[in-house]
């Protein structure tokens, strides 16, 4: 059995500090030592985006990162990103829009999404579907997924602009 | 090419026959939305529990061989490994065919799907499965077991499974030739032939003949949550097993047939699903992780699959060689159409065959007409239920040779549906009336929809083909089951509602929707709920679109029940006979009296005997479904590459409980079978090894690759159930492939007869039908 690391990072605003060893993904350190099990295993290998989280500002599949490598680093999941007794903008309209079926896919879209609008705020619908193409969506279609983040932009553009 | 977004936005529209409600047909947000969206909800792989230990499973790497011995000694050896099971630890079971959720399972085949005996019939097939400490002890325990296999030749198509000589799977199968048993080893399980008329005289009669045959490969229904199974068998020998699955009863049932122990000592906790499609009614970890468990010394054990497991170890559907030649009049009117058909099972009886006999010609009207299907086993992993089971495949034989008819007559299309469509009191090809159905209104809404009456959009690539196609789909949902809820008047004046049928798309909230319709109450008083086996009646699989219907059929039965008993506590509460109380929109009211049924559950209280009704139905209706698609592609003929430019999926869908989650199954169907239609197959090496088991390598449709897709609802209520809901689920996937190959022909004038029609089946037939373009 391989020796453990201690790495400390911020996870959703907060300082953590977990053991794990070498070989351990990101997502299996999030999901098995920190049982924060928001963040979803879809095909561990970077391809559905099941596990997207947020590394420093930059999307990332935690599948494909080291949990070696968080250490110092800033992570939001989905876990993270609604304000207290409420919902983030994009949490709401996959809500309104029906924007989920089976709901495995979600965290992971919602994630994508929020990165895609730190960056972009005003999206066009083809920039969202390019954006979103990294992550699998089985259920919908997509439609109300794009529709639901199309729509939280014009929400939280309002919001700023107030 | 992008598409507006709030010119597509409008969707519903309007019913054929109005109805007034006032909670159906309104899109209220899912009770278990909140949790979805906040990483909250506790999916299968999400179990964790103290002292749980990881399982993994170890597969073949052949397709077909014989198991000659499998030495476990040097994986127990390693450190951190406490158990392994083999088929050894599985009792032999008989070969009896049992119905489990919609289809007929061999309980020795599923068993030795679960852990292969003497011979492994497919790469993927599960050998042994160990415990660890740590995922990665199991893993590496996984190379300490030593299988020594002698390899066979192997079949992966029904095709070559069906020569003379090949190599036999199951040396005990025999034909069911039309009833009739076999007498040599065989791998084809059953041959079916559904006919009426009179063949020579209809094709005597047709002014124009198509004959053409169709292939189409496996495909995966690609859930994005992996199979998982946590067990742990309890030193009093009661069994725990959380998992996904698509039916907790059903899974309850066949651990319990594959371990030989009474259902009461199972009880199976349902934890959300991530998906399924039908490839969750069957159960694959879930004996495995008990067994496990158990040799264990009672440990929880979490088994679960790697992405590639889930492609080589579980139920794909079947690929397919479809044979159709059908004539038609001048008219248009299709004078006769034979069929045959060989699905394959994969590696033990039981392909979508029949299911695709309904398909493949139901939606029209036909006198003269022979269906012949084979069910052959090959070695590819044993197939699962996958949406409209063998639709897709049949209809995209069907619908492209219809099309071509109508192209050689010249006649529409939608026309040419529109003749031969089926309505109330025709008789199907497989022998039914046909009750009420909205196919020809399907049809007439496409062809009035402002997708089929624009003009073709111009190429964004001077040199690309642009083509518009339509076709049609038929599905004939599970019309029953046994649906069982229970439900509890809280003294707050919200209800309880206790079900068992798994939520794999929002049915909590179209549950609670009939019964806050059926009491007049909101969709937010009603706390839907899914339950473990050992808490609710039995419940059939969320599978067949039965549930909406179905569970929906209870749920009303039990809103009733409830009406009674809070008219006769209104009587008791004022002293006048319950026949004098009326129940209207959620106010109970009497000559002099009335009270609202919030106010009157808070008087009742707990005190007095609660209030409450549990129904078990198994209702026998009818439910139908039927939709029309239409689709605009660009084609690169250079590169093969089909773009789809626009969609529409018209939808007779009986009453849309919440509109949008109704959209979105017609939307999710929609989606899936475009992948199905232009990218998704399995691909096997010579020696049958999968060699695409990932999703970066079999490649299911992204945002980037689909448009907006317009889900157009049309209401033709079902008299068989109280709102007029019919099964939503299946049927949007089995028009697109038709759909598609029509598009192509209209762009690019060659017919494609293969699945997926990927770059590279696009140009090969652009280059072998070049010269005979239409």
């Amino acid at each position: 059995m391989a020796n453990k690391t201690a790495v400390q990072a911020t996870i959703n605003g907060e300082d953590v500090e977990f053991l794990c060893e070498p070989h351990q993904s990101l997502l299996e350190v999030l999901r098995d030592v920190l049982r924060l099990t928001g963040t979803k295993e879809g095909c561990n290998n970077g391809n559905c985006g099941a596990c997207n989280v947020i590394l420093d500002g930059v999307l990332v599949n935690s599948c494909l990162v080291l949990g070696v490598e968080a250490q110092g680093k800033r992570i939001t999941t989905i876990e993270g990103i609604a304000p207290p007794h409420g919902l983030h903008p994009l949490q709401q309209k996959f809500l309104e829009h029906a924007a989920l079926q089976c709901g495995i896919c979600t965290p992971g879209f919602i994630i994508s999404a929020k990165a895609l609008l730190d960056h972009n705020p005003h999206p066009s619908e083809h920039e969202v579907r390019h954006w979103l193409a990294g992550n699998l969506c089985r259920c919908t279609g997509y439609d109300k997924i794009v529709r639901a983040v199309l729509d939280a932009a014009d929400v939280m553009a309002v919001e700023v602009s107030k | 090419m992008e598409t507006p977004v709030a010119e597509q936005a409008k969707a519903t529209e309007v019913s054929v026959e109005e109805r007034h409600y006032n909670v159906i047909g309104t899109r209220p947000i899912r009770h278990d939305g909140a949790d979805k969206v906040t990483g909250k909800a506790l999916y299968g792989a999400d179990v964790r529990l103290n002292g749980m230990l990881y399982g993994k499973v170890l597969r073949s790497p052949h397709a077909h061989a014989r198991i000659l011995s499998i030495d476990v000694s040097r994986a127990l050896a390693l450190p951190g490994v406490k158990a392994v099971v083999t088929s050894a630890d599985l009792a032999t079971l008989d070969s009896v065919v049992s119905r489990v959720g919609e289809g007929a399972v061999n309980w020795r085949y599923l068993s030795n799907n679960i852990l292969a005996s003497d011979k492994v019939l497919y790469h993927g097939h599960a050998v042994a499965a160990v415990a660890a400490t740590s995922l990665n002890a199991a893993n590496e325990a996984l190379n300490l077991i030593d299988v020594q296999y002698e390899p066979l030749p192997c079949v992966i198509t029904a095709v070559q499974a069906m020569r003379p000589g090949a190599p036999i799977l199951l040396q005990e199968l025999r034909t069911n030739e039309l009833g009739a048993r076999g007498e040599i080893p065989t791998n084809i399980a059953s041959h079916d032939q559904n006919m009426r008329g009179d063949l020579e005289r209809g094709f005597a009669e047709a002014a124009v003949i198509v004959e053409r045959e169709f292939t189409t490969g496996i495909v995966h229904q690609g859930y994005i949550e992996p199979h998982t199974a946590t067990a742990v068998w309890g030193t009093d020998d009661q069994i725990t097993i959380w998992t996904s699955t698509q039916g907790a009863h059903d899974a309850r049932r066949q651990v319990a047939e594959v371990l030989q122990l009474p259902v009461s000592r199972i009880k199976v906790i349902p934890m959300e699903i991530g998906g399924g499609f039908g490839g969750k009614t069957v159960i694959y970890l879930e004996p495995v992780a008990a067994l496990l468990s158990w040799k264990s010394g009672n440990r929880p054990v979490q088994v679960t699959m790697s992405r590639f497991e889930v492609f080589a170890g579980t139920g794909p559907t079947s690929s397919s060689v479809i044979k159709v030649k059908m004539g038609s009049a001048s008219d248009g009117r299709i004078t006769a159409a034979q069929v045959t058909m060989a699905y394959a099972a994969g590696a033990f009886p039981g392909s979508p065959v029949g299911g695709a006999m309904s398909v493949i010609l139901n939606a029209y009207r036909m006198e003269n007409v022979q269906i012949d299907g084979y069910d052959v086993v090959t070695n590819t992993p044993r197939v699962a239920a996958y949406r409209a089971p063998g639709g897709t495949n049949a209809a995209f034989a069907s619908e492209s040779v219809i099309d071509e008819l109508a192209c050689k007559l010249g006649i529409d299309p939608l026309e040419m549906r529109r003749i031969n469509g089926a309505k109330e009191g025709d008789r199907r090809v497989d022998g039914p009336l046909i009750r009420r159905i909205g196919y020809l209104e399907t049809v007439e809404k496409a062809r009035a929809s402002a997708h089929y009456q624009s003009p073709l959009p111009a190429p964004s690539t001077p040199g690309l083909k642009v083509g518009r196609g339509v076709a049609s789909g038929w599905w004939g949902n599970w019309p029953g089951g046994t649906s069982s809820v229970s439900v509890i008047v809280n003294n707050d004046g919200t209800v309880n509602l206790i079900e068992g049928s798994t939520d794999i798309g929002g049915s909590r909230v179209a549950m609670a929707m009939q019964l806050a319709e059926t009491l007049g109450l909101q969709a937010a008083d009603i706390k839907p709920m899914v339950v473990d086996t050992d808490s609710v009646g039995y419940n059939d699989v969320t599978a067949g679109s039965r549930t909406t219907y179905s569970t929906g059929i209870a749920v009303h039965k039990a809103g009733l029940s409830i009406i009674q008993q809070m008219r006769e506590r209104a009587a008791q509460l004022w002293d006048v006979e319950s026949a004098s109380v009326d129940y209207a929109d959620g106010v109970i009211s009497s000559k002099d009296n009335h009270i609202g049924f919030k106010e009157l559950a808070r008087k009742v209280g707990d005190g007095d005997g609660n209030v409450v009704a549990s129904i078990s139905i198994s209702p026998n209706g009818d439910g139908v479904a039927l939709a029309t698609h239409i689709v605009d592609v660009e084609v690169d003929e250079e590169t093969g590459k089909v773009q789809i430019l626009r969609y529409t999926a018209v939808q007779d869908v009986g009453t849309a409980i919440h509109p949008a989650y109704v959209e979105g199954q017609i939307q999710g169907g929609a989606a899936q079978g475009i992948g199905w239609a232009l990218n998704e197959e399995y691909v096997y090496d010579q020696q049958g090894r999968l060699l695409n088991g990932s999703l970066l390598d079999y490649r299911i449709p992204t945002a980037l690759d689909l448009p907006m897709i317009e889900a157009v609802i049309v209401e033709v209520p079902n008299p068989t159930h109280p709102f007029g809901v019919r099964g939503v689920g299946e049927v949007p996937i089995v028009p697109p492939a038709g759909a598609v190959a029509n598009a192509i022909a209209n762009a690019t004038g060659v017919r494609m007869t293969v699945l997926p029609m990927s770059p590279q089946h696009v140009l090969e037939a652009l280059w072998t039908q070049g010269n005979e373009r239409v």
